[in-house]
């Protein structure tokens, strides 16, 4: 295996004093551990950068009038603060826990393509400070919304081709990463993994990747044609010259939605590793999770339409898209029904991870929902570019997506640094979390309703008492995730020794054929799984 | 099936509690629905299937989170490890339970989508209008135009900046009970007649939205898409720009003032006087104040000016003149604005591209030449010189 790992001439064992110095490694690594540690702390950052934007966001919406930024600064903020929160951080935290736990959950020694791993992670810092940097040149940042609808977006100064060559320098890092992914799960496999005694997050991610290298292209596509339009006198999107504005849509959400399960399904793929762990009972309907999987990433192509239900569409386009989209419901309730069915009849206890885990079910159910809601074309034409639109994808982003990354982080955490988090800080985190995040998101429906657009800075005055509560929410929820960093850091600095099997029925390979801590380099001898239990 | 039997046994307390406890949850909600929760109030056929459909999947989902979340609870509380249960590692597949859950959820969604089908079809049918109104977005209000009546107006926020105020400058005046809701120039339908929009935009794109009449449709430049509504009663129906669509994406709100046909009927004469396009008169005298003949006094322009400047221009360049650079460069010492007169009127009839700095060719030329003379004469500027009526139409094509 040496040939793969690329530490030949380390010593077997990670925590030598003779490899390379700290600067070195963290530059040269190719180790999946190291690169997923990178991704991990990279997204931590990203997140708190995001989330201060938001804080911004809701400050301004404290109170109508304007208080805080101008209404073009924030413009900027909004649409800045999706852009990082979908590129700079869940995107990256997935990859990270990918890097970290494809290889020990399958039984392979590294990742397929250990250096092109460590260069989609460094491809994100150039990308990161572009965008961020765009904040600080002539016109500020992208200021559309993070669809970058031309003809709004070609308005926009340089920070605009700034965050158009960011996104492109993401999008080639994503697709790099899912390379890599798809490889090493279809061909670095323990003999006797076989597909289908997969763990669910390596299932999740192997169809996740698949859909990463599907849209991506169609991003990078989309947004070179407006940079063409913005610069080399093309016409793609400009009616004037006989392009159209409507297509930049069409292509831009033939990604874009399929990117919202991107973001999702390898939560779903956490979620089905956490529940039947603290459920002591195997995971309810393998096979189906995995067909509920594949349906809802092929049904996530032919649904972009729902998200322009306002241009105008035919009413046969309408209808369309809308039984499509309502069709994702029924895969996706097979996987809340299995998440329950697993806790059905087994013996729960409620560690932090389950808490995250739990959560994660109650309001990613109450997300479906209200999709639900928006599927119905008459209905979503009054909410659409509402709250209750932001209230939505907030419901199952926030407790869904990044729900999923903390219960992942609490779960995996002494598996990967030995050492045990404090319980009662963590459940103090959900507890905060799961109230404040309510406090915040669950007046946004009714602002919706009422008919409050988004991306405003200032609103009528029947709109104030929510905004305020939903303001004070969100500093609480902000401030909650304090914790989670405190913890995460006073874990791996001094925290208790973890239990060789900290949670005695999680039982993927990492469980149960690795010691805790996993050592710096695993399964150079792929194990023999031939005969042995099937461990989901 | 074996498994489903605890169920059964343990089953009515618990639906019975968790029943109890959710209409405790939900009863209040209802009682509240007049103090904003909901849609408001629905005043035309579409908007009230709209409001209808949206309460039908509403029940519906609250019935399913019941189910869903009474499963869920009853899971929690009864298989608590420390209550000492005994996982069943065994019950981990079934084929007819993920059949059922998955047949179910099916027919659901079909009661769910007959209805809402019949509604898009009725939202659709823009046939066999009484009367079509041509709605044309741009940065940052509306304008509408009724073809057969030859009437054409703009309608733009009418909220002063100073209820508004800025980042660490407060709001010098008190927010009225219209704020950011109130328009000069409402559109103005009869009641109960079917009006056909035709939407469109001048510049990016806009959406047209006003949830009373059931009605949400993007204006996108270069195309027109066609949209209706009837209102049912006579009344003022208030409504926002949907899209971002740049600064003062939150400061276009729309109104529509619904008439009985008599006072529609006086309103067409009153606006045919004032707002005439029948002689493809673009740029029309504003509020109906006839405009003076000839030219005017240095001061009069000046104080007319700083009237436009104030509705069309502080939001960017600011009351001081010194705008925000870069995005909005300053007008006070500017070179453009102090030099010849030309450069000035070429930026304001045709806009600079690239930049936010859009077209005002739809101000009148009186109004232009006022704001010209109020910057060639405001602030650190001190030209002297006022600008003419007579100058800007010699510059227009």
């Amino acid at each position: 295996m040496a040939s793969t790992t690329a530490h030949a001439h380390d010593s077997h064992d990670g925590h030598d004093h003779h490899g390379p110095g700290p600067w070195t490694r963290i530059f040269t690594t190719t180790n999946h551990k190291d690169i997923g540690s990178m991704y991990l702390w990279f997204s931590l950052v990203m997140f708190f950068v995001g989330g201060g934007m938001a804080l911004l966001i809701r400050a301004e919406l404290f109170q109508p009038g304007l208080q805080v930024v101008q209404p073009e600064v924030f413009n900027s903020l909004t649409t800045v603060h999706a852009l990082v929160m979908i590129f700079g951080a869940v995107m990256p935290a997935f990859v990270g826990f990918a890097n970290w736990l494809i290889p020990l959950q399958i039984g392979a020694a590294d990742m397929a393509f250990p250096r092109m791993n460590n260069w989609s992670f460094w491809l994100m810092i150039p990308a990161t400070v572009l965008l961020m940097a765009s904040f600080f040149v002539p016109g500020g940042a992208a200021a559309s919304g993070w669809t970058l609808y031309p003809p709004l977006v070609t308005q926009g100064g340089i920070g605009v081709d700034m965050t158009i060559l960011a996104i492109h320098i993401l999008g080639a890092s994503s697709i790099m990463g899912s390379i890599n992914i798809i490889t090493t799960i279809l061909n670095m496999r323990a003999p006797g993994m076989t597909l289908m005694r997969m763990p669910m997050f390596v299932w999740t991610w192997l169809i996740t990747a698949y859909l990463i290298i599907a849209v991506m292209p169609v991003l990078a596509g989309c947004i070179t044609m407006l940079l063409t339009d913005r610069h080399f006198g093309t016409s793609f999107f400009n009616a004037a010259g006989g392009g159209d504005p409507t297509m930049f849509m069409h292509i831009f959400w033939f990604f874009g939605h399929p990117e919202v399960y991107i973001l999702i399904l390898p939560a779903f793929g956490i979620m089905s590793q956490i529940i039947p762990a603290f459920s002591r009972k195997p995971l309810f309907g393998y096979a189906s999770m995995v067909y509920a999987t594949a349906s809802i990433a092929i049904l996530s192509f032919i649904v972009w339409g729902h998200h322009m239900f306002t241009v105008g569409m035919p009413a046969a386009g309408q209808l369309f898209f809308m039984y499509a989209t309502m069709l994702i419901a029924v895969p996706t309730g097979v996987k809340i029904f299995n998440w329950i069915a697993t806790m059905w009849r087994g013996s729960i206890s409620f560690e932090t991870p389950m808490l995250f885990a739990i959560g994660f079910l109650c309001m990613f159910t109450l997300g479906g929902f209200s999709g639900l809601v928006l599927s119905i074309v008459p209905v979503d034409i009054t909410l659409h570019n509402t709250y209750y639109v932001v209230a939505h994808f907030h419901y199952v982003l926030f407790p869904g997506a990044i729900w999923a990354l903390m219960a992942g982080v609490y779960f995996w955490l002494p598996k990967w640094t030995g050492r045990m988090y404090s319980e009662s800080l963590g459940k103090w985190h959900f507890w905060l979390s799961a109230i404040s995040f309510n406090i915040t998101f669950f007046p946004q429906h009714f602002l919706g309703l009422a008919g409050m657009p988004r991306h405003i800075p200032d609103y009528a005055l029947q709109f104030a008492e929510w905004n305020a509560i939903s303001t004070v929410g969100a500093f609480i929820l902000g401030f909650s995730q304090l914790l989670f960093v405190y913890n995460v850091w006073s874990c791996i600095r001094s925290g208790e020794k973890a239990k060789e099997r900290q949670w005695e029925s999680a039982d993927s390979l990492e469980w149960t054929h690795l010691p805790t801590p996993v050592p710096y380099h695993s399964f150079e001898t792929p194990p023999d799984l031939r005969g042995a239990k099937a461990a989901h | 099936m074996m498994s489903m039997k605890p169920l059964k046994a343990v089953g009515s307390k618990w639906w019975a509690a968790m029943l109890i406890g959710v209409a405790g949850l939900i009863a209040p909600t209802l009682a509240l629905a007049s103090y904003d929760v909901n849609i408001p109030p629905p005043a035309s056929p579409i908007s009230a299937q709209i409001y209808g459909l949206h309460m039908y999947i509403l029940y519906v989902c609250l019935a399913i989170f019941v189910i869903v979340f009474s499963l869920m609870f009853y899971s929690i509380f009864k298989f608590r490890k420390s209550k000492g249960a005994k996982p069943d590692v065994n019950f981990h597949e079934s084929t007819l339970i993920e059949i059922i859950w998955t047949a179910i959820p099916f027919l659901i969604l079909i009661a769910m989508a007959v209805p809402a089908t019949k509604t898009v079809l009725d939202m659709k049918d823009t046939s066999s209008p009484d009367m079509t109104v041509k709605v044309t977005a741009y940065q940052w209000g509306w304008r509408y135009d009724y073809a057969a009546e030859g009437i054409g107006f703009y309608s733009n926020l009418s909220t002063p900046w100073s209820q508004i105020g800025m980042p660490g400058e407060k709001a010098t005046e008190e927010k009225g009970k219209d704020y950011l809701l109130e328009v000069d120039n409402p559109m103005v339908v009869p009641v109960n007649k079917r009006v056909r929009l035709l939407v469109t935009s001048n510049d990016v794109i806009h959406g047209w939205y006003v949830p009373q009449l059931g009605v949400n449709q993007y204006g996108i430049p270069g195309f027109i898409k066609d949209v209706w509504f009837k209102a049912d009663r006579v009344g003022t129906f208030k409504g926002q720009c949907s899209q971002i669509c740049g600064k003062l994406h939150g400061y276009m709100p729309i109104t529509v003032i619904v008439k009985s046909e008599e006072d529609y009927a006086k309103w067409v004469e009153e606006a045919g006087k004032k707002w005439s396009n029948k002689a493809g008169a673009v740029a029309a005298a504003p509020a109906g104040e006839p405009e003076p003949e000839g030219p005017l006094a240095l001061a009069d322009l000046k104080a007319r000016g700083e009237k436009v400047y104030a509705t069309n221009c502080v939001a960017c360049h600011q009351a001081n003149g010194k705008g925000m650079p870069p995005a909005f460069p300053a007008l006070s010492g500017s070179k453009i604005v102090t030099g010849p007169v030309d450069a000035q009127i070429n930026i304001l009839l045709n806009g600079k591209p690239g930049t936010a700095m859009a077209s005002f060719a739809r101000l009148s030329d009186l109004e232009l030449a006022a704001v010209m003379t109020y910057t060639k004469n405001s602030w650190d500027n001190n030209v002297g010189k006022a600008v003419q009526a007579s100058d800007v139409k010699a510059k227009r094509k």
